[in-house]
């Protein structure tokens, strides 16, 4: 791929002796949604940093809109949007008061930020607040804000650091429906989640990380073919006819079918379908059955074959998800 | 436009956010006007009475110059808090993340300390004159005591600009510089004439570049013999600025929100 808007090798960087991230290879072409999945602490916020130009790497190299990050950082700054982990917004300004400001620091003029500010509080439904100042708004609203400032200047590549971490259910959809839609604009994103449902729903690809390594890379359905493909989940009427069902289903059947009691377990190769087959070969072999279903791995179980400890477990290891900022600072 | 340009006018943007905050958070409004008030009539009513300043026809003009000075060095606090509050919020992240001057956020907050230094400048000379302080100089130097103090605190704001990038905390920052400049402006000729301190505490207070400003000031307001003084005070702030503004702008370039 010759033009990917965001593309890493080899990025290192340590915090006096902690090793934040171990050499991360990261790709993402444009248009696309890279997924950086790890539980707290694995070095996502690092690697957000060093692709945003905030922290210059130890090691390795990134470009992201064509523009090396560390050679082309002044350049890069016009081509990007960060929307960090915690909403950096201003209490003591109203919601257009910030935007505004940010356009202004974008240097795209004073009418033309006003302009901006007013469009993007009516798309983020902050058209009422927009004349409020922060501090009265809700964790979800501030959210918005947030998100709305990183897209002031259109930015063809944008990065979101964790940007649902203690939202709200329906604030959330909210938010995924938002970055949709700037990525079927065109735009490149680079999202971090500690959340898998998210990756899996949002991106195209996704970088597993874990100690500051990116341990598996690939679509969701690549990752999850990593742990076995799916599996059909059949309860029979009468355990008696475990028998007669599994050779009625062998045609379908990938590998070795466990059974315990009425529940049957059959790997199968694809799930399209398999449902609709399975009902119909067992209704012609005269087996009765009370549900089945076919089960797709979750990123929880990629998780948990590919690092021995789910991603939750990890994450309760560390800080709690909407912890208060760490104190510490970076002196690079 | 000029990269020159791109600078001043995102220092504007950002001198305005800082000034913009001041009437919506009025704790910070109280310490730059009510604070000067009380501290002058402390020093004028509770001091006044027991301590001997010759050559002052009384204390309360010996006290001013010293009084505002000391004012003018803590001004620049707000810069402090402003700061370490938009480090812990994440904002510096997100200014380092804009194409925007990488002095701005500095500069901007340092101007509006300006701004606000002013307001404190002007309530402190009205409380001052109401309890009896009068200037005995020309207007010309009246003014030019009053840009002397201006800059000084701008000196100051860069000061602690330092502190803020550097501390924890707003809070910290804050404690940080009071422990330092407070003891700063005590042993100096501020409050008391210096021949009246413990000789060893004289020699100090002699060469505190404090004592420099304060004596610069009773020049240009009260008339007092100014020898290098204002030279010196000028000089020293001048100083204070070229050190601490490049400190802190390669702070800020590294600074990282928590
Ligand atoms: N400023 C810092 N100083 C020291 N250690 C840090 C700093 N920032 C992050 N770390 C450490 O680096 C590792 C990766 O952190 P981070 O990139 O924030 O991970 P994530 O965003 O995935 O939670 C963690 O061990 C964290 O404690
Ligand atoms: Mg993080």
């Amino acid at each position: 791929m010759q033009d990917a808007a965001i593309q890493a090798e080899g990025l290192r960087k340590s915090y006096g002796n902690v090793e934040a991230l171990v050499g991360i290879d990261l790709e993402a072409p444009a248009g696309t949604i890279l997924g950086l999945l790890g539980p707290n602490g694995a070095g996502k916020t690092t690697a957000v940093r060093i692709l945003t130009t905030l922290l210059p790497p130890d090691g390795g190299a990134a470009r992201v809109a064509g523009l090396d990050v560390v050679r082309d950082a002044a350049r890069l700054r016009a081509r990007i949007g960060l929307a960090g982990q915690y909403a950096a917004v201003d209490e003591n300004l109203t919601g257009r008061e910030n935007l505004e400001m940010v356009g202004r620091l974008y240097h795209m003029g004073r009418a033309a930020s006003r302009e901006r500010a007013d469009e993007l509080l009516e798309r983020f439904d902050l058209t009422d607040a927009g004349q409020r100042l922060v501090r009265t708004y809700s964790g979800g609203m501030r959210r918005r804000l947030d998100l709305s400032a990183a897209l002031v200047a259109r930015p063809p590549v944008l990065f979101l650091d964790e940007p649902t971490t203690g939202l709200d259910p329906r604030s959330r959809i909210g938010l995924w429906e938002t970055i949709e839609d700037r990525v079927a604009a065109g735009t490149t994103v680079l999202l971090t989640t500690q959340y898998l449902d998210e990756a899996d729903r949002l991106a195209d690809r996704i970088a597993v990380i874990d100690h500051g390594r990116v341990i598996a890379e690939g679509t969701s359905d690549e990752l999850k073919e990593r742990v076995g493909g799916e599996r059909l989940e059949v309860t029979l009427d009468d355990p008696r006819h475990a028998e007669i069902a599994i050779s009625a289903l062998a045609p379908m059947v990938d590998d070795r079918p466990t059974c315990d009691g009425t529940n049957l377990h059959l790997p199968i190769r694809r799930g399209r379908g398999a449902i609709a087959e399975a009902v119909r070969r067992l209704d012609t072999a005269g087996v009765g059955i009370d549900d089945i279903a076919v089960h797709r791995p979750t990123l929880d179980d990629v998780f948990l074959a590919l690092t021995g400890h789910t991603a939750e477990e990890a994450a309760e290891d560390g800080r709690p998800p909407d912890a208060e900022p760490r104190e510490e600072r970076a002196a690079a | 436009m000029s990269a020159l340009a791109y600078a001043l006018s995102d220092t504007m943007v950002l001198a305005k956010r800082s000034l913009l905050r001041i009437p919506r958070a009025p704790d910070l409004l109280l310490s730059f006007t009510v604070q000067p008030i009380m501290f002058v009539l402390l020093f004028v009513y509770v001091f006044g009475g027991a301590i001997d300043t010759p050559g002052y026809e009384d204390y309360t003009d010996f006290l001013m110059p010293g009084i505002v000075a000391q004012t003018m060095s803590f001004g620049g606090f707000v810069t402090a808090l402003g700061l370490a509050e938009d480090l812990k919020k994440g904002l510096i992240d997100r200014f380092r993340s804009l194409p925007m001057s990488r002095s701005a956020v500095l500069a901007g907050r340092t101007l509006a300390d300006v701004a606000t230094n002013t307001i404190s400048l002007a309530i402190m000379i009205a409380v001052g004159l109401i309890v009896g302080f009068r200037f005995s100089s020309s207007p010309f130097e009246v003014v030019a005591g009053i840009g002397l103090m201006l800059l000084f605190g701008y000196a100051f704001s860069w000061v602690f600009a330092y502190f803020g990038l550097t501390a924890s905390s707003g809070e910290s920052a804050q404690a940080i510089g009071f422990i330092v400049i407070f003891p700063i402006t005590f042993i100096s000729s501020a409050f008391v004439p210096v021949d009246s301190m413990p000789s060893w505490l004289q020699a100090i207070a002699e060469n505190n570049p404090f004592t420099t400003v304060v004596d610069a000031m009773r020049a240009l307001w009260v008339g007092a013999p100014a020898g290098n003084d204002i030279w010196g005070a000028v000089l020293w702030s001048l100083g204070l600025t070229a050190v601490f503004a490049p400190l802190s702008v390669a702070r800020y370039r590294r600074a990282v929100s928590a």
